[in-house]
């Protein structure tokens, strides 16, 4: 036997399951008076530099009906391309723009809207630049362990040709599901977690 | 942070033989919930390794006590005192300061405080079943609140859930984001749950389990349950020859 590396085994996921707006947006399921408003539900303020953008759309299941129970979050560069985060090394991001945000699918509609900004560009580890993307988060019940995804802009098609993770995509129909469709300062973002049109998710 | 250097190596991969697959018919809305094509495996980006900065004065007095932070002024809720205590550590063993953390429960009778659940035991009006707080420097937590209910559910004719605590973590970067459940040590209900099942290894359930820890009580006053949070482990630059880390 060699020695042993010590090593701990990370915490295994479960479901955030039908209730997880009670810890996470309580306000928005009206428990009120314990925080004074829902953590990420602002991203911007009036200072924030860079493109004002909304984001819409719906998650849907494997048999086409949108979820009304799910919770996304999103994680993002500033309209410069740096992260708001201590393991950003490169600059000092915006002090304007949080970089996260996360909101509820509507119960009834199940649509989800996040009002951001456009990121600027990120290196990938290579120095090559990646695409304009955001980070996308999604829990909900059933689901087990949380998936991530990438959202690209349909505006950027030539960063998104050269974009690092967009080229790994083998089954090249697939990429066109990361891709938001612009409409004025609206981008459009549907997410399938099944079946044909199933979303590109990652193991990041 | 404190006066540390950041960290900016890429995450471990995963381990997705401790957590649960998506798919997991016994556990019915996975069905339709789960992908079918296999993840795109991406070692961390900038977009990966960064993760947002939650700053302790977001916090309120009363953010980590359930036993009072919905109720009237003079009263407290009803159930079993209790405090949970912990440290979050990373895969080396490393606490992980300034990791939110994001709690939400029953009240004492396995009843939640939503819209959706009509559940027939009483609502607690002087609970409301959510608390937040973020780890000191070496990664310790610790908040009070009662001890939740076994509650049913519409899954199998005569599913329970075990008592639980759901945690959701965030370390510092966005892909050691988790969320999971806390179980309660001697509970007999763990076993025969089929969201607790979802996990394939049973040493891995067993670390979801909190484990009474009566040194840590106050007595006369709440007994403690101590719950260590492990998440995912980074490289460390062993070479300085990519800024970015090895």
């Amino acid at each position: 036997m060699a020695q042993s590396l010590g090593i701990l085994k990370e915490s295994a996921s479960q479901t955030a399951g039908p209730y997880v707006h009670i810890g996470l947006l309580p306000n928005f399921v009206d428990i009120k008076g314990v925080y004074e408003s829902d953590l990420g539900s602002a991203m911007v303020n009036e200072q924030t530099k860079g493109e004002r953008i909304t984001i819409c759309g719906k998650v849907f299941d494997g048999a086409g009906a949108p979820l009304r129970d799910a919770l996304i979050e999103i994680w993002q560069a500033d309209s410069q391309g740096f992260y708001n985060s201590h393991s950003e090394l490169r600059g000092t991001a915006d002090p304007n723009f949080t970089g996260w945000g996360r909101q509820p699918t509507h119960m009834e509609s199940g649509e989800f809207r996040f009002e951001t900004i456009k990121p600027g560009r990120v290196p990938y580890k290579d120095g090559r630049l990646m695409a304009p993307h955001i980070s996308f988060w999604i829990v909900a019940r059933g689901i087990n362990i949380g998936l991530h995804t990438r959202m690209y802009f349909g505006d950027e098609e030539q960063a998104n040709s050269e974009d690092p993770l967009l080229a790994r995509i083998e089954h090249r129909v697939r990429v066109s599901t990361l891709i938001a469709s612009r409409e004025g300062n609206n981008y459009g973002f549907d997410i399938y977690l099944q079946g044909d049109r199933e979303t590109v998710f990652l193991d990041i | 942070m404190s006066n540390k250097k950041p960290e900016t190596g890429a995450f471990w991969a995963r381990d997705h033989t401790r957590h649960p697959p998506a798919l997991t018919p016994t556990y019915k809305t996975s069905v339709l919930r789960s992908p079918q094509k296999a993840l795109l495996s991406l070692d961390g980006t900038l977009s990966e390794i960064t993760g947002p900065v939650f700053n302790p004065s977001i916090l309120g007095e009363l953010d980590n006590d359930l036993i009072h932070n919905y109720a009237a002024p003079g009263e407290s809720a009803i159930g079993e005192r209790i405090i949970v205590h912990g440290r979050v550590v990373d895969e080396r063993g490393k606490g992980v300061s300034g990791a939110l953390l994001e709690f939400w429960q029953a009240n004492a009778g396995g009843r939640y405080r939503h819209k959706k659940e009509t559940y027939l035991a009483a609502i607690d009006p002087n609970f409301g079943g959510c608390g937040r707080t973020i780890t000191d420097e070496d990664g310790y937590y610790r908040f009070r609140t009662v001890r939740p209910g076994a509650y049913p559910w519409p899954n199998g004719v005569n599913d329970w859930r075990p008592a639980h605590i759901h945690f959701s973590v965030f370390g510092h970067g966005f892909s050691q984001r988790l969320i999971t459940q806390m179980y309660f040590d001697g509970d007999p209900m763990i076993w025969s749950c089929p969201i607790v099942k979802t996990i394939p290894d049973k040493a891995a359930i067993e670390q979801l389990i909190a484990a009474l820890d009566m040194n840590n009580t106050i007595p006369m006053d709440a007994r403690a349950y101590k719950f260590d949070i492990v998440l995912r482990g980074r490289r460390s630059t062993l070479f300085e020859n990519r800024l970015e880390g090895n």
